[in-house]
């Protein structure tokens, strides 16, 4: 087995950033970003050859491993990819050497802290895309918490202490939920079967009751969703992103949001087929996920702030990926995969352009700006681009994930379909007003006059987004291949366990030899 | 290989598309290359000058060569050329796929020659611009977008080319970007085009719910067999593939967004707005003729809102002064005649209209443009800030430019039905199947928008070419023709508008030799759509409404035409307007129609300021208002309790003892009572 075929790509993946982080801390203050820099783009390398290694047409995990950690609590470090988590760990690979490189010339005190920041970040992201044993998982959820909450109170705006204090409350809220499920599961897991265990492959066979289903399934989905971030558990992400610094927007927008529509679709839904499944939960999350689509379109239609409107367009395309996934379809699911990349690029991209105008400007205000191709033609040629992929035109990445994840989710639920499919007539009506007022127009304030177009660093910075932004669009085969046999293998298993559910506790099959040292009496 | 054609002509056999993909490679390229241009060598006008055109008059060879290799083997079924597979997830299969039949033939013939010609007389018209090399880029991505739409062999491809050229139309009418007015042009023909996409969408997913597929022959085989007649699928999927028509084609209630298109400059409208983009809808009625012949209510909406936008838009144009904004209302008329076509099931007709309105409205755009261009440099000469498309301040400029003069009135006889001009042939053949299928109101509508369409052309001419000039005397000296390479293309288009309709001659007119042609070309692709309606009850009456038979209508109509153009000039020539500064603005019922019916203001108080107050709303109530609200109160909340706890942690020991012996007596009470 080589190397790329086994687990210690992921590994190497995950101890690379944190080596780095160690190693800028080290760093001198200028040298900081540049170990930064070389560290993620080694990582994104490494990760690369996974493309081509990784078989297609299997939904089996691969580069698996599973050692023993914490042995009589059933925890160990387990990883391992699929489809789904391929994707994922890529699209993170892929962002950071954008993020960092964009920092470059933002970010001008505590340098070595802050790279060392986004680098334990990238360790923890890589680590909840891959982590397969819920303690581990949960420890990558909680470790991402952390530098996200630094950077942006440290290098943040100026409202930047409210943001950080909002974007933690909300996610701690969640993740304390989840975690009394994931120990409830653990707990279930237990007392059905006797033994403790914290590994995926072993919570997501167990059969749990309708009713215990959920209880459980909406404290993972409130982590979750509020991740995504689902109306009306959205407003932290307009703070959140307003006041993080670029990269801190693009990590955020980039792959964090991620971190919610992947845990639905890894855990909540599987370990919570049932419910997951039922009616009630199933159009409670297809209204919430239109209501993101339409309303997060509405409002960022009228915002001034040219941040604040891209983080309330996230909220929209968000709500698109989320009925992807809730419809159920193997179409739709895809879409919603795809979407989540296509967003990460889209997106992260926007935010580095939007970062781009404020490190000239200082300001974010739409109203600033105002003819701005005219000064920064090839700034303006990759917003457009950029623009009409996040709208969705047809060549673009954003069209295949948004034309999948409508089409599949006509064939379960119609009307939805078609409610979100306003979103893009929407999306024009938010967009386009934005590349307008400041692309367009005359060059009618003084301090744009003299405005510099990006520089080679920051057209390196922004290129390969555009080229993927072309790629996905018009060969997204490659991708859609990755996730085609996971996709399809997670809704049979889904549809499966569903049906599956016990109304009553199953009776209990404890094996006493298995007996651990957690001393709960079992009557 | 000399002898296969007559082989193959005996026996049907294959057709082989040639070079299929450089078709939509070589204006790719050229986009890139002027791309590329547009940054790298902005001074550079020779580069552009030769890529832009060499590219699509290359496609058009190609094309050319396609054309005469079908007809050679007279295929009966299409050519699909896959490319690669596009999407695949699930059950859907979107791939690549081109189809090469009679209809995307014709198609690709108008869309590559007009554009050819247009490319040409760019590069007069635009020769002094700054952005000459994005201009070409733009034009040349139009193009490859354009082919595209004609060549999808499902309904995705389509939809890729239709929104392709819906973002060239944005970037060219925006494409004189610092002027404000302009580029909140190309965001409104975006966004109302959104809206019909809209609708493209839905019928996608209805299309793919119900088939299984996208492919049009896969669809288009199954349907008549697999769904019922007038059922609610098909005619569902076909009134949003309608929604989708009026905005690309601007019918109504979506063509606001064409007049306002006039800010791109004149080769655009004339390639985009006039002969090629917005004729997508009706090919994609036509295309899909065997759902819209399934659905008769469809059928029946499609021919009511064409009648309804033909007269509306013509009763406009008769009050414009904007000499592009005539032009432009006169698009969307026309453009509502080939939908009565297409929706009454004459689809033949409808794009043979399709074609000759290429050439003649091409030619009277590109017309208009040579009058904006003399203007533009006389006013230039003189530093006026005078309008130059303002017809008020033309006048007279026969003398000035005479092929300019000439042509636009062949331009003008042939959309007037003047026999045997384009036009004539065209249009009456619509106008007749109208009434012999018997759709009388709208036939009688019809009739009326061809008189108006006859009186607002020549007003225009006369507004423009005759009685006095009204530019100004300082200015005057300044006026003169276009150079070769723009009245050379006007010259082709014009030549192309007198002919341009001898492919089909009825039988029924005396004297002239029927010819068949392209209803015959069109014939395989249009059959099963039309074997749908005769066995539902379409017949051909072989009279009009009222009486008579298609010679004499003919007759009368184009005499009736005539009459119309004798007595507007007659009652214009010898008027005086004042030059456009100096003019109040008309009353009455001119003013409602100058004002379009106000159809603007009425869409901007209904739709778009309530829609903006209700997205306001969302924002500063629900979200800062009521969401984030509960949240910061209730962190106020949390605060204040523990400020009301923290009242009790006074640091002194009595009230700690207090306290204690206060719990305790409680204790004991409960205990005790």
């Amino acid at each position: 087995m080589s190397f790329f075929e086994s687990h210690w790509v992921l590994t190497v993946l995950l101890l690379l950033p944190l080596a780095g982080a160690v190693a800028c801390l080290f760093a001198g203050k200028d040298e900081a970003k540049h170990v930064a820099l070389i560290t993620s783009v080694a990582a994104f390398v490494l990760s690369l050859p996974l493309f081509w290694v990784f078989r297609e047409g299997t939904p089996a995990i691969q580069n698996y491993v599973s050692i023993p950690w914490i042995g009589q609590w059933g925890i160990g470090y387990t990883v391992g990819v699929d489809g789904i988590s391929l994707l994922m760990v890529l699209l993170t690979t892929f962002i950071m050497p954008m993020a960092i490189l964009g920092s470059y010339s933002y970010i001008k005190r505590q340098e070595p802290t802050y790279y060392a920041m986004l680098l334990l970040l990238m360790t923890a992201m890589i680590g909840v895309f891959i982590a397969l044993d819920m303690f581990l998982f949960f420890l990558f959820w909680e470790l991402m918490l952390i530098p996200m909450y630094f950077i942006i109170g440290v290098w943040g705006g100026e409202r930047r202490i409210y943001a950080a204090i909002k974007f933690f409350l909300f996610t701690a809220v969640g993740s304390l939920l989840m975690l009394v499920a994931i120990v409830t599961l653990v707990y279930l897991y237990f007392r059905q079967y006797g033994v403790v265990t914290f590994a995926y492959n072993d919570l997501v066979e167990l059969p749990v009751t309708k009713s215990a289903q959920f209880w459980l399934f909406s404290a993972f989905a409130l982590a979750f969703a509020i991740k995504v971030p689902l109306f009306p558990v959205h407003t932290w992400l307009p703070d959140a992103h307003v006041e993080a610094p670029t990269a801190g927007s693009v990590i955020l927008a980039g792959v964090l949001l991620k971190m919610g529509t992947y845990g639905f679709l890894r855990f909540a839904m599987p370990f919570f087929a049932y419910a997951a499944t039922s009616d009630a939960v199933v159009y409670t999350i297809l209204t919430l996920a239109l209501i993101g689509i339409v309303y997060g379109a509405w409002v960022a239609a009228v915002q001034p702030d040219a941040k604040k409107l891209v983080a309330y367009t996230s909220v929209a395309h968000l709500g698109f990926v989320m009925m992807g996934l809730f419809a159920l379809t193997s179409e739709s699911i895809q879409g919603g995969i795809l979407q989540m990349v296509n967003h990460g690029i889209s997106t992260g991209a926007l935010f580095l352009l939007i970062g781009m105008l404020y490190e000239r400007r200082h300001t974010r205000m739409i109203e600033d700006f105002g003819g701005i191709a005219k000064v920064m033609p090839f700034f303006a040629f990759a917003f457009v681009v950029v623009a009409l992929s996040s709208i969705g035109l047809p060549g673009t990445n954003g069209f295949v994930g948004e034309f999948l994840i409508l089409i599949g989710t006509f064939r379960t639920h119609p009307i939805a379909a078609v409610i979100a499919a306003t979103g893009v007539v929407f999306a024009a009506a938010y967009m386009l007003p934005m590349v307008q007022r400041v692309l367009y127009g005359p060059v009618d304030q003084e301090e744009n006059r003299d405005l510099t177009d990006i520089n080679l660093r920051e057209r390196v910075v922004l290129f390969p987004a555009l080229a993927m932004i072309v790629l996905i669009g018009v060969y997204p085969g490659p991708f859609l291949e990755k996730t085609s046999a996971s996709v399809d293998a997670l809704l049979e298993q889904i549809e499966l366990r569903a049906r599956q559910a016990p109304l009553e506790p199953l009776g209990t099959d404890v094996r006493f030899d298995h007996m651990p040292v957690l001393g709960v009496d079992e009557d | 290989m000399l002898s296969l054609p007559l082989l193959l002509q005996e026996t049907h056999a294959a057709y082989e598309p040639i070079l299929p993909a450089w078709i939509l490679l070589l204006p790719l390229i050229g986009a890139a290359v002027n791309g590329v241009g547009a940054f790298n060598w902005r001074g550079n006008k020779l580069i552009p000058s030769v890529v832009g055109p060499a590219a699509v008059i290359g496609a058009f060879a190609i094309v050319v060569g396609n054309f005469l290799a079908m007809q050679a083997a007279a295929p009966h079924d299409p050519a699909i050329v896959s490319l690669w597979t596009w999407m695949a997830a699930g059950d859907l299969r979107v791939g690549v796929d081109l189809q090469f039949d009679q209809l995307s033939m014709l198609m690709m013939l108008v869309v590559t020659g007009v554009s050819s010609v247009i490319h040409v007389y760019s590069i007069g018209y635009m020769r002094e611009d700054p952005g000459y090399s994005r201009y070409f880029a733009y034009l040349n991505l139009f193009v490859f977008f354009m082919l595209v739409l004609v060549l999808g062999a499902n309904f995705a491809i389509t939809f890729v080319g239709w929104e392709g050229v819906g973002l060239c139309s944005y970037l060219l009418i925006g494409f004189w970007y610092e002027n404000r007015e302009f580029a909140s042009a190309g965001k409104k023909a975006f966004i109302v085009n959104r809206i019909g996409d809209f609708g493209f969408l839905v019928a996608m997913f209805l299309v793919f719910v119900h088939f299984g597929t996208l492919g049009y022959e896969s669809v288009f085989a199954a349907a008549p067999t697999t769904r019922a007649y007038g059922g609610v699928v098909v005619t569902a999927i076909t009134l949003f593939l309608f929604l989708g028509c009026t905005g690309k084609s601007a019918q109504i209630p979506l063509y606001v967004w064409l007049p306002d298109a006039m800010a791109g400059p004149t080769p655009v409208s004339a390639l985009i707005h006039a002969a090629t983009m917005v004729t997508a809808g009706v090919y994609l009625v036509a295309r899909s003729s065997v759902l819209f012949a399934m659905a008769p209510v469809s059928q029946a909406v499609v021919a009511a809102i064409g009648a309804g936008t033909a007269l509306l838009a013509a009763t406009i144009a008769t009050q414009q002064y904007d000499i592009k904004k005539v032009l432009a209302y006169s698009t969307v008329s026309q453009l509502g005649y080939m939908f009565v076509a297409v929706g009454i099931g004459a689809y033949t007709a409808g794009i043979f209209h399709l074609r000759t309105h290429a050439f003649f409205k091409a030619l009277l755009f590109l017309g208009s443009g040579a009058v904006i261009h003399a203007m533009h440099h006389a006013y230039h000469e003189v530093h006026s800030h005078e309008d130059p498309n303002d017809m008020r301040n033309q006048g007279g400029l026969k003398r000035f430019m005479p092929i300019t003069f000439a042509t636009m009135w062949i331009g003008t006889l042939a959309i007037s039905g003047i026999f045997p001009l384009a036009g004539f042939f065209s249009k009456d053949e619509i106008i007749w199947y109208t009434g012999a299928y018997g759709y009388g109101i709208l036939w009688g509508i019809a009739l009326l928008a061809a008189l108006l369409t006859a009186g607002y052309m020549t007003r225009l001419l006369v507004m423009t070419f005759h009685g006095e000039n009204r530019t100004g005397a300082d200015a005057e000296p300044h006026l003169h023709e276009v150079p070769a390479v723009m009245w050379i293309p006007l010259a082709i288009l014009a030549l192309l508008s007198i002919v341009g309709g001898w492919v089909n001659i009825p039988d029924a007119l005396p004297g002239l030799p029927a010819v068949h042609a392209l209803h015959d070309w069109l014939h395989p692709v249009f059959e099963p759509a039309r074997g749908i309606l005769e066995a539902h009850g379409l017949h051909d009456a072989h009279s009009s409404p009222i009486g008579g038979g298609e010679a004499m209508w003919a007759g009368i109509s184009t005499v009736a035409a005539a009459v119309v153009i004798l007595l507007t000039f007659r009652a214009l020539v010898r008027r005086t307007w004042e030059p456009a500064a100096d003019s109040a603005e008309p009353t009455g019922l001119a003013g409602v129609l100058y004002n379009k019916w106000y159809v603007d203001e009425l869409y901007d108080r209904v739709i778009v300021r309530p829609l903006l107050a209700l997205w306001r709303g969302c924002w500063r109530i629900v979200d800062a208002g009521l969401i984030d609200g509960s949240i910061n109160g209730l962190a106020a909340g949390t605060r204040a309790v523990g400020w009301i706890g923290s009242l009790f942690q006074t640091g002194r020991v009595a009230t700690y003892m207090f306290y204690f012996v206060t719990g305790v007596l409680v204790i004991l009470a409960t205990f005790l009572l």
